[in-house]
């Protein structure tokens, strides 16, 4: 197990190296410009001027190693300096947004929570719904929650988010005005009135993104139940005299969870992709946002940035799954 | 018994049989029905309707249900009708192509990987690799990225379309190669394949002949369910106003362009997002059917 998880930590590391050469190199070959958007009565030279200082005259393996080196040494070194109040950085350029001028890890850093409070509660959430859904819908297989269980999971699957969250707009923002339409980022949770109001604006994103993970993460815990309910050791647990709750809910609850628990690991990186729509549907300020505004403006540090960071997501987690798949299912033995 | 009636009745089509399991599924059935309906609706509806979808008529700005323009009208008087089949159209035949290149792509990689043993460790690691790429935010660097020198050479209808099938069909194509490779893997162990082998046969036709049409159904599975994915990609990369340019509607752009008018004109909204839904939901069903009538385990019993 040790030496399997050493091995996949090191196969990662040059996955992300070539994953972060493939998006540089794809923001390299594009045609797009950033300083597009200076005005033509700009003389020559002094667009030369600002090339160089935003570091574009160099070879691009030149800025990609710079990219890396910030990336991975200066950014660590700030985050140390920040938080144990030490100087191991000493003033070194990190990654720096061609659009704000800002550091890229600041602007990440500030945007960060709202989209953590909005995905992470609508996954907790998503799970929450879907779990029950799916015990039920396996134990009275056919049964008529089963087929609605069934026909809404489908519909959730079927129905783009960016659709779900503007008919809930519609309905519950624009007709029945329960809840705001937009997401109010500057809205800071001091009292009980303003955390009811916090409440009420992440209920509809939260809805949004949790009915459409539910709808997936169901599925899998109904067919993980049905594989399981079906085995030898539930006539065994029933034959012993054991209460049917005690069977379905300790036996094989447990034992169906397994794969369920690696499918909800590798949908967490998926989320904060879906995300990018349902932030800009209720226009939060978090990171998916941030990606459009970047990606419109040319932004090519933000940009490399961000997308890299939802790749290491994606990597981070697919190792998770497959690490947890091999703790919590004793028939799997990586060696 | 049945030894007279497999005698008596005809050699019959195995894609018979497939159909016949597949009319049990009462939701793929429906599915059927409502896609055909829908792709009937795009191809000849602009025929029995032939307003153009462009054609502006500033003074029936904002129109509601009438009978002159049965969907109404949008803020610069165009028939919303007509820009449902017109933009349904684009929609689809985004979908089915990219979803065709992608189904090419993926049989293509897993067929050489299941096969070719020297091919497989290569093969499957890039495969791993572009799954762990985060395809979203790739796809929308490469659809504003490239959008402009496209367009300039190809037309701006012509340009973003090629765009835009070609990169969700570069990022949707690893599931149909793992699902193949597994297949491949398997049929490669069987004894037709050695017998095959065993009189010389050479390794294209081995490939066509003999392992593609026995890998056939989860490729028509996963081509299925590859539309719902591809329209559903369309539409949210037109959603983020990154697809077609606002001249030529896609479901999703119509979506996109009344979300500003929502408080006044809903409606605007919610008919192309039924219609992307709709769409989505029966070729899901389709898909769902089809996987069970292509499964010989569940079929004939």
């Amino acid at each position: 197990m040790f030496q399997y998880t050493l091995r996949r930590l090191l196969i990662a590391i040059p996955t992300l190296l070539i994953i972060s050469l493939v998006i540089f190199l794809l923001l390299e070959a594009a045609p797009g410009d950033p300083l597009g958007q200076v005005p033509l009565t700009v003389p020559p030279e002094v667009k030369a001027k600002m090339r160089t200082a935003l570091g574009l005259d160099a070879a691009w393996y030149v800025r990609y190693f710079l990219w890396l080196k910030q990336m991975f040494f200066i950014e660590p070194m700030h985050l140390i300096d920040t938080l144990f109040g030490t100087d191991l950085a000493q003033g070194a350029q990190r990654v720096i947004s061609f659009q704000s001028r800002q550091p890229v890890m600041d602007i990440i850093a500030e945007r960060l929570p709202q989209t953590l409070t909005v995905v992470g509660s609508a996954y907790v959430v998503g799970v929450l719904i879907a779990v029950p859904i799916g015990i039920i819908s396996a134990y009275r297989q056919y049964s008529w929650f089963d087929n609605l269980g069934t026909f809404i999971s489908m519909v959730g699957f079927s129905v783009p988010t960016f659709f779900t969250g503007v008919a809930l707009i519609i309905i519950f923002a624009v007709k029945l005005k329960w809840f705001p339409s937009v997401y109010d980022t500057t809205l800071q949770v001091t009292d009980w009135a303003s955390f009811k109001e916090q409440l009420r604006q992440m209920v509809m994103p939260v809805t949004v993104l949790a009915l459409y993970n539910a709808a997936q993460i169901s599925r899998f815990m109904r067919s993980s139940m049905l594989d399981n309910l079906g085995q030898d050791y539930v006539r065994t647990a029933r034959a012993k005299g054991l209460t049917e709750k005690v069977v379905v809910l300790v036996h094989v609850l447990r034992n169906s969870l397994i794969p369920v628990i690696t499918v909800i690991a590798l949908g967490v990186p998926q989320i904060f992709g879906g995300a990018i729509i349902t932030e800009q549907v209720f226009k939060v300020n978090g990171l998916g946002q941030q990606l459009i505004l970047s990606i419109h403006a040319n932004d090519l540090p933000m940009v490399m940035t961000l997308t890299f960071i939802f790749a290491t997501l994606i990597v981070t987690f697919n190792l998770i799954a497959d690490l947890l798949y091999g703790i919590l299912d004793p028939r799997i033995r990586y060696d | 018994m049945t030894e007279t009636t497999t005698a008596i009745r005809p050699p019959r089509n195995q894609w018979w049989d497939v159909w016949d399991q597949f009319k049990t599924h009462k939701g793929a059935l429906v599915g059927l029905t409502i896609f055909i309906t829908i792709l009937l609706g795009i191809t000849i509806g602009p025929w029995l309707w032939d307003m153009a979808p462009t054609y502006v008529d500033l003074r029936a700005r904002n129109k509601g249900f009438s009978m002159a323009h049965p969907l109404g009208t949008d803020q610069l008087g165009r028939d919303l009708l007509a820009r449902m089949m017109a933009g349904g159209k684009v929609s689809l035949s985004v979908g089915l192509t990219a979803m065709a290149l992608a189904v090419s792509l993926g049989t293509t990689i897993g067929v050489l990987a299941g096969y070719f043993k020297k091919l497989e460790s290569p093969l499957m690691r890039l495969t791993d690799l572009f799954l762990a790429l985060p395809l979203l935010p790739l796809l929308l660097l490469m659809v504003t990225l490239f959008r402009e020198p496209l367009s300039q050479r190809f037309g701006p209808e012509g340009g973003i379309f090629l765009l835009i099938v070609t990169a969700i069909g570069a990022t949707s194509w690893m599931q149909t190669a793992r699902i193949v490779r597994g297949e491949v893997l398997a049929i490669k162990e069987r004894e037709f394949v050695l017998a095959a082998r065993s009189i010389g046969t050479p390794a294209r036709r081995m490939v066509l002949r003999h392992i593609l049409p026995n890998v056939m159904s989860p490729i028509m599975v996963s081509a299925t369910l590859g539309i719902a994915t591809a329209i559903i990609t369309e539409s949210a990369l037109s959603f983020l106003g990154l697809g077609f340019p606002p001249d030529f509607p896609t479901w999703g752009r119509l979506l996109f362009d009344a979300v500003d008018q929502i408080q006044l004109y809903p409606m605007r909204v919610v008919l192309p997002g039924i219609a992307i839904s709709l769409t989505v939901l029966s070729v899901n069903y389709i898909g769902d059917g089809l996987r069970d009538a292509l499964d010989p385990r569940i079929r004939g019993r």
